[in-house]
């Protein structure tokens, strides 16, 4: 592996350049190229991409767990949706009494009759523990529920529906006014981050440039990660969790370690993307955003440092450009395309290339019979032992 | 000729000539009404005329006694004088349109029309003639109803006329009801003794409507020192009690159905998914919109007999029944056709048909929007499913009745399916080891596609069902399919008895539940409980047996 460059091959390094580039290029032209320039990038452009990028993050957390680590989440969305809250309750918190009710409480909580600030809530005028918390609050659901759900060795598909289930139940309390996190609202009318208004250029490219350095730093941990004896066990955990435990390896241990942090790397993403989007609300966190999640890894390529990245964005740009260009048909679009690659490329779009080329040396090799052999020989002792069980 | 057939055409005969029989004395006795409400008007000033026809008619239980009451006090009696006759027409006005009151047929009215009005004595009499009317009617409901409305007024008046007729009651829910509504009369105007007794009895009978009553009773005897309040004191506690520690009863098997009728939708959307995803280990994200199938069968089988027969129409009560085996093959065939296009390529692959199965899911959404509307769609019961039935304080619609039963033949025949035919073997064979199977000459692409088109033709079930008690929308299964998931894994993947009992089971911890957390936390609480379920038997309720590490 290429020490400075955290890629495994030219094509993925060339995407990751590109990446760098795109990251440090967009803020430049939005700052100093002047307005109607044809390369002028508006700021509302920017919180775009800045989106993009969190929910590449995103989409990274999702495949340190399901890529390499065999554990498909439904719940991903959770921990996006609970490290927003957290930095949203901050952003609201700044509002002050700029609200349409003049108080220094959030509206929804003037609306609701509150007279005094919750107590949990008061820590939050700080923006660090804000920060923290978006790392810390996920972490810790993780933790719970990966201990739970790992010691009693629910895996596979177990533990798919129940990240749902959890996604779900948590959904649903966020739903509710009395929780104190604005029922189906949520929070939005953010005024400042940090000091700053949150409308202005300058925060948008900061905006962009931090979810931008997440990105890389996400990216070089995951790398850096994998490259270490830790990365190793991960994979063979999702090849083999048996053989794994059998040489010895408390594989609970390294499954909830890689939950929590995955789910605080989707916090970290759902705080930076709050402020982007202006809005947080349950809706990010119900089930259905748990499976977009999974879908833009399965498009970019499961089990790649770049591929999640690439699905992610491409998904989504195409998302943002079909809702506008065919509103009614653009959700048969997306399911047409999710289809197409689930059957037709089953390692995405980065995969393609080595499927090209697998492809034509068949059509090459097509001269000489094909083997004919049975196509999965590893799953047959099992299976063979479960029919005389 | 033989014997029994003679028998059942004598039987016949008899049954008809009863049935004329019946016809006939009704037809008397409104005849015989009639001539009396005549009368009444006739005698207008009269009074001991007017009195004798009203004992006649208090002894009369048709309904058109009420009508005529009606129709006296708002003025709309005329009297039509007729030069040929001395006694004039009296004439009754509906709207616009006028009947002959003797006769009950329709009359052209000409101007000479004298309105005639009840006197104030008349009227009151009347009143209560009408009051009382329904106690004699000839429908048991409406008799009961009449009681308890007697009852609940606590008006003296009506004591002696609700006791005389208690005898006369032969069947025991009447005869209950009456007793009832003389002891709460009696609770506000008879003496200390009979209140007493009044009380007993009331609590004896666990009389929910006379709960209020009775803490009237409590209330006002709360600080009286006079002698004998001191046990009525203590006997209408008691019998509080008594009817409190009924109404819990009744509460919880209010519960236990609707949990049961809860269940039995979850049992429906998820014994589709047991053959699915417990048998086939396919995860078919598409099960819910395979439900939205189902409840749109309905749909527009429905819309279809209001074209063709009209509302009200006898044909279109059976439209529901017609549409549960096309709302099954419906979904079945749409199954089908997943299976054959898609999942037979991915059964090695379980998490992508996850995926593939959600863009199918969302492609399909997105045609139940576009075709039929983002709102939902209004299914009308038809009119033998719509009512309830009630018992004891208990009362249970009959949609979910109906429900309830429907989703026991499907276990019965489901398990008939897996366990008595050979296509069942080859199923289980199948899904025990899929190239083995095949090897031994099971059609196991055949028995994949009909498993896939079964499971899938039960989610299409549940969807008639729903839309009989919930909403049928683009989404609608969106709201099943995370619990019915939960159903299958906690059953015990692989074991459709697992999922019934789970399903049943989770329907009714969430009914009992609900009205102490509230709909949302009751929800949570059980996702919640599941999961701590799920630790202690991470197999759930009948983990499937095998040897194989890697299940």
């Amino acid at each position: 592996m290429n020490r400075l460059l955290p890629v495994d091959n030219k094509a993925e390094g060339a995407v990751f350049i590109g990446l760098l580039i795109l990251i440090a290029a967009l803020p430049i032209l939005n700052a100093f190229v002047p307005e109607g320039n044809a390369l002028h990038v508006s700021s509302f452009q920017l919180s775009v991409w800045g989106k993009y990028l969190c929910y590449a993050v995103l989409a990274m957390s999702l495949n340190v767990l399901w890529g390499y680590t065999g554990l498909l989440c439904l719940g991903q969305c959770l921990f996006f949706a609970l490290g927003g809250y957290a930095f949203g309750m901050y952003l609201m918190l700044m509002i002050g009494e700029l609200g349409a009710y003049k108080s220094t409480l959030p509206d929804f909580m003037v609306f609701l009759g509150y007279t005094e600030l919750p107590a949990h809530w008061k820590p939050f005028y700080n923006p660090f523990f804000a920060v923290a918390a978006a790392l810390l609050v996920p972490g810790l659901v993780a933790f719970i529920f990966g201990v739970l759900a790992f010691r009693s060795r629910i895996k596979g598909v177990y533990f798919s529906i129940l990240t749902q289930a959890l996604t779900y139940a948590a959904a649903l309390l966020f739903f509710r006014n009395d929780f104190t996190f604005g029922g189906n609202n949520g929070f939005t009318d953010f005024k400042f981050i940090f000091g700053a208004d949150i409308r202005s250029d300058g925060t948008a490219r900061g905006l962009f440039i931090a979810s931008g350095a997440l990105l890389i730093g996400v990216y070089w941990l995951v790398a850096w990660l994998l490259q270490t004896k830790f990365g190793k066990i991960q994979k063979a955990i999702r090849d083999s969790e048996n053989r794994v435990r059998f040489s010895g390896y408390s594989t609970t241990h390294f499954k909830v370690f890689i939950f929590v942090l995955s789910a605080m790397i989707a916090g970290m993403a759902g705080a930076l993307f709050v402020p982007q989007a202006g809005i947080i609300n349950p809706g990010e966190m119900w089930p259905t955003k748990g499976l977009d999640i999974v879908v833009w890894v399965a498009v970019g390529g499961r089990g790649t440092k770049i591929g999640p990245i690439i699905g992610a964005v491409l998904v989504n740009m195409l998302k943002s450009w079909s809702t506008k260009a065919y509103p009614d048909t653009w959700l048969i679009i997306l399911g047409f395309l999710f289809v197409f690659v689930v059957l037709f490329m089953p390692n995405g779009i980065v995969g393609l290339w080595a499927q090209g080329k697998a492809f034509l040396a068949r059509r090459k090799s097509k001269t000489s019979p094909a083997d004919t052999g049975s196509t999965d020989d590893t799953e047959a002792p099992g299976e063979i032992e479960k029919a005389t069980s | 000729m033989n014997l029994s057939a003679v028998r059942q055409l004598f039987t016949l005969a008899l049954l008809f000539a009863i049935g004329a029989s019946i016809s006939e004395t009704a037809h008397a006795d409104e005849a015989g009404t009639r001539a009396l409400l005549v009368e009444i008007v006739h005698a207008d000033g009269d009074d001991a005329r007017q009195q004798l026809a009203m004992e006649g008619l208090a002894e009369e239980g048709d309904p058109i006694i009420g009508t005529f009451y009606e129709a006296y006090r708002s003025g709309n009696i005329f009297i039509k004088k007729v030069a040929s006759s001395d006694s004039p027409l009296v004439l009754m006005k509906d709207n616009k349109d006028y009947t002959n009151l003797l006769t009950g047929e329709s009359v052209t009215p000409s101007d000479e029309l004298k309105p005639s009005r009840a006197g104030r004595g008349l009227r009151k009499d009347l009143k209560r003639l009408v009051d009382l009317l329904d106690l004699s009617s000839p429908d048991l409901e409406k008799r009961i109803a009449a009681a308890d409305l007697l009852g609940k007024s606590q008006n003296p008046e009506y004591l002696p006329e609700l006791k005389a007729r208690l005898d006369k009651q032969t069947d025991e829910k009447v005869a209950r009801a009456f007793r009832e509504a003389i002891y709460i009369c009696e609770l506000k105007s008879g003496s200390d003794t009979e209140k007493l007794a009044a009380v007993k009895a009331l609590g004896e009978m666990k009389s929910l409507p006379a709960k209020g009553f009775l803490e009237t009773v409590a209330k006002e005897y709360e600080t009286s020192t006079e002698p004998g309040a001191r046990a009525l004191r203590e006997s209408t506690r008691k019998a509080i009690r008594e009817i409190d520690d009924y109404q819990k009863i009744v509460g919880h098997i209010g519960t236990l159905f609707r949990g049961l009728s809860l269940g039995s939708v979850l049992l429906l959307v998820a014994y589709g998914l047991a053959i699915t995803f417990g048998q086939m280990g396919v995860i078919n994200m598409a099960h819910g919109e395979f439900i939205a199938i189902g409840g749109y069968t309905v749909y527009l089988i429905q819309n279809y007999f209001v074209n063709t027969f009209g509302v009200g129409s006898s044909a279109y009560e059976w439209y529901f029944v017609l549409s549960l085996p096309c709302a099954f093959l419906a979904a079945a065939l749409a199954g089908a056709l997943l299976e054959k296009g898609m999942i037979r390529f991915l059964y090695s692959r379980p998490l992508e048909s996850l995926l593939a199965t959600w863009g199918v899911s969302m492609i399909l959404q997105q045609l139940f929007r576009l075709q039929f509307g983002a709102a939902n769609v209004s299914v009308s019961a038809p009119q033998w499913l719509s009512g309830s039935y009630s018992f004891g304080g208990v009362s249970m619609s009959y949609s979910r009745i109906f429900l309830v039963a429907f989703a026991f033949l499907v276990i019965i025949v489901t398990w008939l399916l897996m366990n008595r035919t050979s296509w069942g073997l080859h199923v289980r064979a199948t899904m025990q080891n899929r190239q083995m199977a095949s090897s031994l000459g099971v059609p196991s692409g055949r028995v994949n596609m009909l498993t896939f088109a079964y499971g899938s033709g039960l989610a299409g079930l549940a969807g008639a069902f729903i839309s009989q008690i919930g909403n049928v929308g683009p989404s609608m299964g969106q709201t099943y399919i995370v619990d019915s998931f939960m159903v299958v894994v906690v059953g015990g993947v692989g074991n459709l008895f697992g999922a019934a009992l789970s399903s049943l089971g989770i329907g009714m911890v969430d009914q009992w539940l609900q009205p102490i957390l509230g709909p949302v936390m009751g929800k949570i609480s059980v996702l919640i409980t599941i999961i701590l379920f799920l630790q202690f038997k991470p197999g759930g309720l009948f983990p499937s047996r095998s040897r194989s590490l890697d299940d």
